[in-house]
């Protein structure tokens, strides 16, 4: 993160498109770790997170953006194969 | 230009139009009307080129304040009591987004009960709000410090709003005999607001009041910390400063006939006067007494204040305010400088004046002997009779 002593002052943003910049996933607790032997490609975690952190590639489910996922379990919850567990961080 | 008699509300108005700033949004509350009254005057007559703009409420005033201020303008206002109480959701943010808004406080009781005179419980409640805050002795000192809130709270290194105290009615209200400086002088001083990233700067858009995540909320807060922290250096600079224009000297922690005082009383406004008459009675008898003033109050002076009360056998440290169920403000804030001195002198708490109650020179001779004979306790509710 930025230091103190070069981040402008009373939170103003000086140049556009700062929130490009900016990770949201820093308050995670737990994170999703998917088993990919167990993993069907249903596409149900990709369908119902709220954070659109999972990564799809040609149609196969290969992870999550970490700089985005809030650690929520949604996905775990949602994977119909157990095949994702939320380990602490 | 002459001498003048005029009471404090019209003196800050004076040192106002001298400086005519671009931006007053304000709400009428007793005693600080007369700032308002006379300085929209000015407007009217077309003495002063500020947009004057009437607002609803005190919490309209500081919101407008806050955008104008970020808008590049410089703004002032002016409020009292409930009205800084009204104001007090706008408080944490005119600061927190670095707005260097001036206002001139004119101190009142909060309700309740009822009451509409002076002591400093609404300066009290809002002093860790970021803003710094400067103390009057008399009219004069109000005068000044209109004059110099501006250098202060737009200097580069701080750019934080700041409050002018002045105790409602004793000054506010008050003819006093008062020396304004020139208004050509004044505006010199003072000089020219250059905000930093201004919203109307249109070549370069920016976006103000943008929401924190805890790490950006955190070093947000940090360099509030280090900018308070600069404005001890910058208030002392603009005091030397100003020294040379009006010949009128200032330090953060005033202090009265203290070099080889044995006792001292710490007290804030108006009070510090009769503090010195007090103190000049009693060394006629050749008690070694002295008073002091933090001038400053935030950011605290610490340093300035434990040099000031260093190798004391005694302090009485007084409070125009009752927090119910603690000590004074003043006294906590004495007590953090204490803490680490060596041979620290014994503190004493005495809250005065509450509802605009009579600070009698008498009472405040009574604080001294206390401590001069040993009787003095902690804490002191002065003048309950039972």
């Amino acid at each position: 993160m930025t230091s103190h002593k070069k981040m402008p002052i009373g939170g103003r943003a000086i140049e556009p498109g700062k929130s490009e910049e900016v990770e949201t996933g820093d308050w995670r607790s737990f994170r999703p770790v998917v088993d990919q032997e167990l993993c069907i490609d249903c596409m149900s975690c990709w369908i119902y997170c709220p954070d659109s952190a999972v990564i799809v590639k040609d149609n196969k489910m290969t992870g999550f953006k970490m700089t985005h996922c809030k650690g929520c379990g949604i996905c775990a919850k949602a994977c119909p194969k157990k095949a994702i567990t939320m380990v602490e961080e | 230009m002459a001498d003048l008699a005029i009471n404090g509300d019209s003196a800050i108005a004076l040192a106002w139009k001298q400086i005519d700033p671009d931006v007053c949004a304000a709400y009428p509350i007793t005693p600080q009307t007369i700032i308002v009254e006379r300085f929209s005057d000015y407007v009217a007559d077309g003495e002063v080129n500020t947009n004057f703009v009437c607002v609803e409420s005190e919490h309209s005033a500081l919101t407008l304040c806050t955008a104008s201020s970020s808008a590049g303008a410089r703004t002032f206002t002016a409020t009292a009591s409930q009205g800084l109480a009204y104001m007090w959701e706008m408080l944490p943010i005119t600061s927190a987004m670095r707005t260097p808004v001036i206002m001139a406080v004119a101190n009142r009781a909060l309700s309740g009960p009822i009451n509409i005179n002076n002591d400093h419980s609404d300066a009290m409640a809002a002093r860790d709000c970021g803003w710094v805050m400067i103390f009057a002795e008399n009219v004069q000192e109000a005068y000044d410090n209109a004059v110099m809130a501006p250098r202060i709270a737009e200097h580069h290194d701080v750019q934080l709003p700041i409050m002018t105290n002045i105790d409602g009615f004793i000054l506010t209200h008050a003819v006093e005999r008062m020396t304004p400086l020139d208004s050509t002088a004044v505006k010199k001083f003072v000089g020219d607001f250059k905000p930093l990233y201004p919203l109307l700067d249109w070549k370069n858009p920016v976006t103000h009041g943008v929401m924190d995540g805890p790490e950006y909320y955190y070093k947000h807060k940090y360099q509030m910390v280090e900018a308070m922290e600069h404005a001890i250096k910058v208030t002392e600079k603009v005091f030397k400063e100003f020294k040379k224009i009006s010949g009128r000297e200032y330090h953060l922690v005033e202090e009265y006939r203290c070099e080889d005082a044995e006792y001292v009383a710490v007290v804030l406004g108006s009070s510090y006067g009769t503090m010195k008459a007090v103190v000049d009675e009693l060394r006629a008898e050749g008690k070694k007494v002295g008073a002091v003033m933090p001038k400053l109050y935030r950011p605290w002076p610490d340093k300035h204040v434990a040099a000031a009360l260093e190798g004391k056998k005694g302090v009485a440290v007084l409070d125009k305010h009752a927090p119910i169920g603690a000590y004074g403000a003043l006294f906590s804030d004495v007590c953090t400088t204490l803490i680490d001195m060596k041979d620290a002198p014994a503190v004493y708490n005495y809250i005065y004046g509450l509802g605009g109650k009579d600070a009698k020179a008498s009472d405040f001779r009574t604080i001294f002997e206390d401590m001069i004979s040993g009787k003095a306790v902690k804490y002191n509710f002065m003048g309950v009779e039972e």
